[in-house]
């Protein structure tokens, strides 16, 4: 495909987060960005939008939610029409919710994104890696995007969901069609359009066949101040367990397998030290944070100089925020013991990542496991590696040969 | 040396937990809990430390 976009001219004045270098390494462009006298870029592209690229700037963007509001979370303004159309009103709450109603919307699924509540998923995510591993291991040579990662978190998700794992390919082309595709207005909408008619006929069988143990039947009996809780809420949370929690979890393992394949002493240092993992993990987080999420302003506002008009968006780059010097000694270093990590890969402030112990796990037993049963492997090409990038950050196609 | 949380500032990241386990836990939302009451014992100092260097939302105050 020949690219037709207009060649960008400045990245502090006319950033393109979509255009193809940028995708596949943002990270010399948010540092160039960062050291300016301008630490807050502007673009006109795609409606417009602010790119603020220190820690502390994105992090009082965070914090600030009466002014930056999430009335529009994504990079890119929706197609055009969607909030009025078919089933306008189910958004994806807890995360496009703001105060006074986020604190429900956030309060009801909080239990079950605990820590001591997602450890029960350990063993099943270990089995379902092993049965990934099992197809390619006497091949010596394997996609760990396509093949592996990409497998994990919608197989999780589908599990505690209750629906059945032959929808993985479906809700993979969803999810990817929502978040990866965001000039296709149609595949958008259709995508979108989809997830809720998928989700809504889930429940309705389950009026008639109920069942128990599932997300979605305990969503639908749950009740908020005596009365049952909104269908609209019930099908927004199904559609944020697909776009919040299948295209960011697989990127984060995506990335950390391509740092892998090329880093054999950190591979060596984790087989060695089993005390290293926490530690390692937070940090392979905070180099590869693969969401960026945007939100909307409110008012007029001078923030850091900059004069935001209200309806602007305003991108909160987090892997940008991760590799600032000002609060990362060597940001972009992996350092497997860092001591001082106030990451923000899952974001900070009232709408810190619900689902971050659940990634956390699906990360850590998805390297475990690999570096089990495959503890030495490389990349085959690394110019072959191709990415995906803009709200989510990931490897869609890595070779690597063992 | 003794610890607390500001638990208005708290959002869950854990990552108190994960730097140490031995002096963070958590309540059923996934936010943080202080486990040792009174002094922290002087084998875990480093631990609660490095929990503050790692909190994100700064929610972590310790006192001597
Ligand atoms: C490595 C994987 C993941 C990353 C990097 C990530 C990142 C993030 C970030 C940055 C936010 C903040 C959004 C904002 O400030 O607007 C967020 C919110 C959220 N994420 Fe994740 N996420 C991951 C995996 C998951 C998973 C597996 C789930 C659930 C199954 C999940 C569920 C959520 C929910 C429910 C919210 C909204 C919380 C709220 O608004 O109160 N995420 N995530
Ligand atoms: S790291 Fe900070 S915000 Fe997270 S649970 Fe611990 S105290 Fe709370």
């Amino acid at each position: 495909m020949t690219d037709t976009r207009k060649p960008v001219e400045s990245l502090l004045t006319d950033y393109d987060i979509f255009e193809p270098g940028f995708v596949a390494n943002p990270y010399p462009g948010y540092s160039e960005i960062r050291e300016s006298e301008c630490p807050i870029a502007h673009t006109d592209r795609y409606e417009g939008s602010w790119l603020p690229t220190r820690y502390e700037d994105v992090v009082a963007l965070a914090q600030e939610y009466e002014v930056f509001t999430s009335r529009g979370i994504l990079v890119m303004p929706p197609p055009p029409g969607q909030a009025e159309g078919a089933y306008g009103g189910v958004a994806a709450p807890p995360i496009t919710s703001d105060p006074p109603d986020h604190h429900w919307h956030r309060r009801l699924i909080l239990p079950i994104f605990a820590p001591q509540a997602v450890a029960k998923y350990e063993q099943s995510t270990r089995d379902l890696c092993n049965a990934l591993i099992d197809e390619f291991i006497d091949k010596g040579t394997a996609d760990a995007a396509a093949d592996y990662a990409q497998h994990i978190p919608v197989r999780v998700i589908s599990n505690m969901l209750g629906v059945p794992l032959d929808m993985e390919e479906t809700f993979t082309g969803w999810v990817r069609g929502v978040l990866e595709n965001m000039h296709d207005l149609e595949l958008r909408k259709r995508s979108r359009l989809a997830i809720i008619e998928y989700f809504l006929a889930q429940v309705e069988d389950r009026k008639t066949n109920p069942r128990e143990n599932d997300l979605i039947s305990e969503l639908m009996n749950t009740e908020v101040e005596g009365k049952k809780v909104p269908i609209e809420y019930v099908l927004g949370v199904c559609n944020l367990m697909l776009v919040a929690g299948i295209d960011t979890t697989w990127s984060a393992i995506g990335s950390v397998m391509w740092h892998m394949a090329q880093h054999p002493e950190h591979r060596k240092q984790l087989r060695e030290n089993d005390d290293l993992w926490p530690t390692a993990i937070e940090e392979l987080l905070r180099v590869y944070a693969p969401v960026t999420m945007a939100r909307i302003v409110d008012r007029d506002i001078e923030f850091q100089g900059c004069p935001m008009k209200a309806g602007d968006r305003v991108l909160m780059a987090f892997p940008a925020a991760n590799r600032d010097p000002r609060q990362f000694e060597n940001p972009d270093e992996v350092i497997l013991d860092r001591e001082h990590n106030r990451h923000v890969a899952f974001g900070s402030g009232i709408h810190r990542c619900a689902g971050s112990n659940l990634a956390r796990l699906e990360v850590r037993v998805a390297l475990q496991t690999w570096l089990k049963r495959i503890p030495e492997f490389e990349l085959v090409d690394p110019s072959s590696v191709t990415w995906a990038g803009g709200q989510v950050h990931g490897p869609r196609s890595c070779m690597v040969k063992f | 040396m003794k610890v607390s949380v500001d638990m208005g500032s708290c959002h869950g990241h854990q990552m108190c937990a994960i730097a140490a386990p031995e002096v963070f836990g958590s309540d059923e939302l996934g936010n943080a809990t202080v486990l040792i009451a009174g002094d922290i014992p002087a084998e875990l100092e480093g631990k609660a430390r490095r929990a503050e260097a790692n909190c994100p939302e700064r929610a972590i105050i310790i006192s001597e």
